[in-house]
């Protein structure tokens, strides 16, 4: 009881207020206890209940998302299982494979799921990744949890049919398992490795020298200014001004509405709009001078053809293939 | 002069109109559509894994008549289901199609749990290979599943929200589309242990 009266000695402006302040004291210790660390009274609860549901879910949060480990090559030991020969060995022979066949196989082992499902984990790591080249969806994830000693081969959508269900589930019983279950970690991924790569050897071929750059689709952008710059021309026909605010505010007001795009970029297609609303008439009504295309900028609103991305400037990243779902999973 | 300037005002009409979001929600809708597609070619997957399951399991396990009735009885109720066409249209048809596929996902996880029971039956290496493709088939239902809901749930915001909204119910009557629910024991795919 000392420490409580010294307690309320601490704050004697708002205490003293209370009349009935031996009571208040000895039959509310939970809201004393909250005004001593600064609450006002009447929220108090409210910001109890509030934070422990937030703990609560940030908790859940945290328990229910694995995070997915950054991509650093064709072998990812996140879980120090595979030696550094074997390790080496790997890296090499998937790098080889990849230049022959295009197909990416690419390891992760991880220390734990944390609750997850292999499954689950291993989808998203391979959504994540993007392993296999686009269109061709030739990606292989080769997963490995050590605490729950759960495998799981995932496949890629283009693979499925060299590699079905029931192949990866044989490379897993048949060739991994037992090794691992002898403790031979290296022995089980190179073995694993080379009867993947032997289910699906001359599936896809890789294309030789490919263009760096691909077809570029125009940017939306580009698509709203050809638009946006008739509409303008119609509207600054009118009156100069009209042109110049409706350029002004619709240019990045659709831009907004359609793409979504940074505020500098909302800006700067403002003023690039009203100068759009009031100089685009003046050009085509001058007729003698034409200086048709000028408003338009080059190549910084194209889209950047993102695509392939292997063995181009020594990173390694995935090719943008897609996986279905398909594969084995097993323990040891 | 005139004519131009009706077609200005087309072209005009056009752009306001993409501004509104009709691309993003014709877009969206056959991003729905199509992982519908993927949802019913991993049903169907299963569906097709089962005469063979059925057939290796009464080998063994005659005397499990009714736990092989229900599974071969769920799937004549699933395919006459999927006779239908427009299911995602139609929140009733969905709700039969769902009801369906978890009826014969409880009638299999049963004839799975039955299969236990029989030694030899679990080391029958086709009861074996069907139950690594039953797995993967599962597997595969759950990430078109969740796929789906992912699609419907951006579509069904984008009809939502503001300008679109507008636009939809001016110009496209788009309905909201019905994302699958958990449904107990179809989250995950059965795990089978030796």
């Amino acid at each position: 009881m000392t420490a409580r009266t010294k307690m309320g000695g601490q704050r004697p402006a708002r205490t003293s207020a209370n009349p009935t302040m031996n009571r208040y004291e000895t039959t509310n210790r939970l809201k004393d206890c909250e005004m001593y660390y600064g609450f006002r009274t009447p929220w108090a609860p409210l910001l109890i209940i509030f934070s422990i549901v937030f703990a609560v879910l940030s908790l859940a949060h945290a328990a229910h998302a694995l995070e997915v480990p950054p991509l650093k090559g064709y072998v990812n030991d996140y879980a120090n299982m595979i030696s550094k020969p074997a390790q080496s060995k790997l890296e090499a022979e998937l790098k080889a494979f990849e230049r022959t066949d295009s197909t990416q196989l690419v390891i992760l082992t991880i220390p734990s799921l944390e609750g997850e499902t292999i499954e689950e984990f291993s989808i998203r790591v391979a959504e994540a990744w993007k392993i296999g080249q686009k269109g061709k969806d030739n990606g292989i994830v080769f997963l490995v949890s050590a605490k729950e000693k759960r495998i799981r081969i995932e496949v890629g959508r283009g693979l499925e049919g060299r590699l079905t269900d029931l192949t990866a589930g044989r490379i897993i019983d048949l060739v991994v398992k037992p090794r691992f279950k002898r403790g031979d970690f290296s022995g089980g991924f190179v073995a694993g490795v080379s009867a993947l790569i032997d289910a699906t050897k001359g599936e896809f071929k890789a294309e030789e020298a490919k263009p760096a750059r691909k077809g570029r689709s125009l940017s939306p952008i580009f698509t709203l200014l050809l638009f946006a710059g008739i509409g303008l021309l119609f509207l600054g026909s009118f009156s100069r001004l009209v042109g110049g605010i409706a350029g002004a505010i619709g240019l990045p007001g659709i831009a907004f509405l359609t793409i979504g795009p940074s505020l500098i970029t909302l800006i700067l297609l403002g003023l690039l709009g009203s100068a759009m609303g009031i100089f685009l008439p003046l050009l085509f009504s001058g007729g003698g001078h034409g200086r048709g295309g000028t408003f338009l900028p080059g190549g910084g609103f194209f889209g950047t053809g993102g695509g392939g991305n292997f063995d181009s400037g020594g990173g390694f990243g995935g090719g943008g293939g897609d996986f279905g779902g398909g594969g084995a999973s097993g323990d040891w | 002069m005139k004519r131009a300037a009706m077609h200005l005002i087309f072209l005009f009409v056009v752009l306001s109109i993409a501004g509104c979001g009709y691309n993003t929600m014709q877009r969206n809708e056959e991003a729905v559509k199509a992982a519908w597609g993927d949802v019913e070619a991993a049903y169907q997957r299963r569906n097709d894994l089962i005469p063979n399951l059925v057939e290796v399991v009464k080998a063994y396990a005659k005397h499990e008549r009714e736990t092989l009735q229900a599974v071969t009885e769920a799937r004549g109720k699933v395919g006459s289901i999927q006779a239908g066409k427009d299911i995602v249209g139609d929140p009733k048809a969905f709700a039969r199609f769902q009801e369906a596929q978890a009826s014969m996902s409880s009638a299999l996880s049963r004839l799975l749990v039955v299969a236990e029971r029989y030694p030899d039956l679990k080391a029958n290496q086709n009861f074996r290979d069907l139950q690594v493709q039953l797995e993967g088939t599962e597997n595969r239902i759950n990430v078109a599943r969740t796929r789906y809901n992912k699609a419907v749930q951006e579509f069904n915001t984008s009809i939502r929200i503001f300008p679109n909204s507008l636009t939809n119910s001016v110009l496209l009557h788009l309905a909201p589309r019905e994302p699958f629910k958990a449904e107990a024991g179809a989250e995950k795919a059965p795990q089978v242990k030796f």
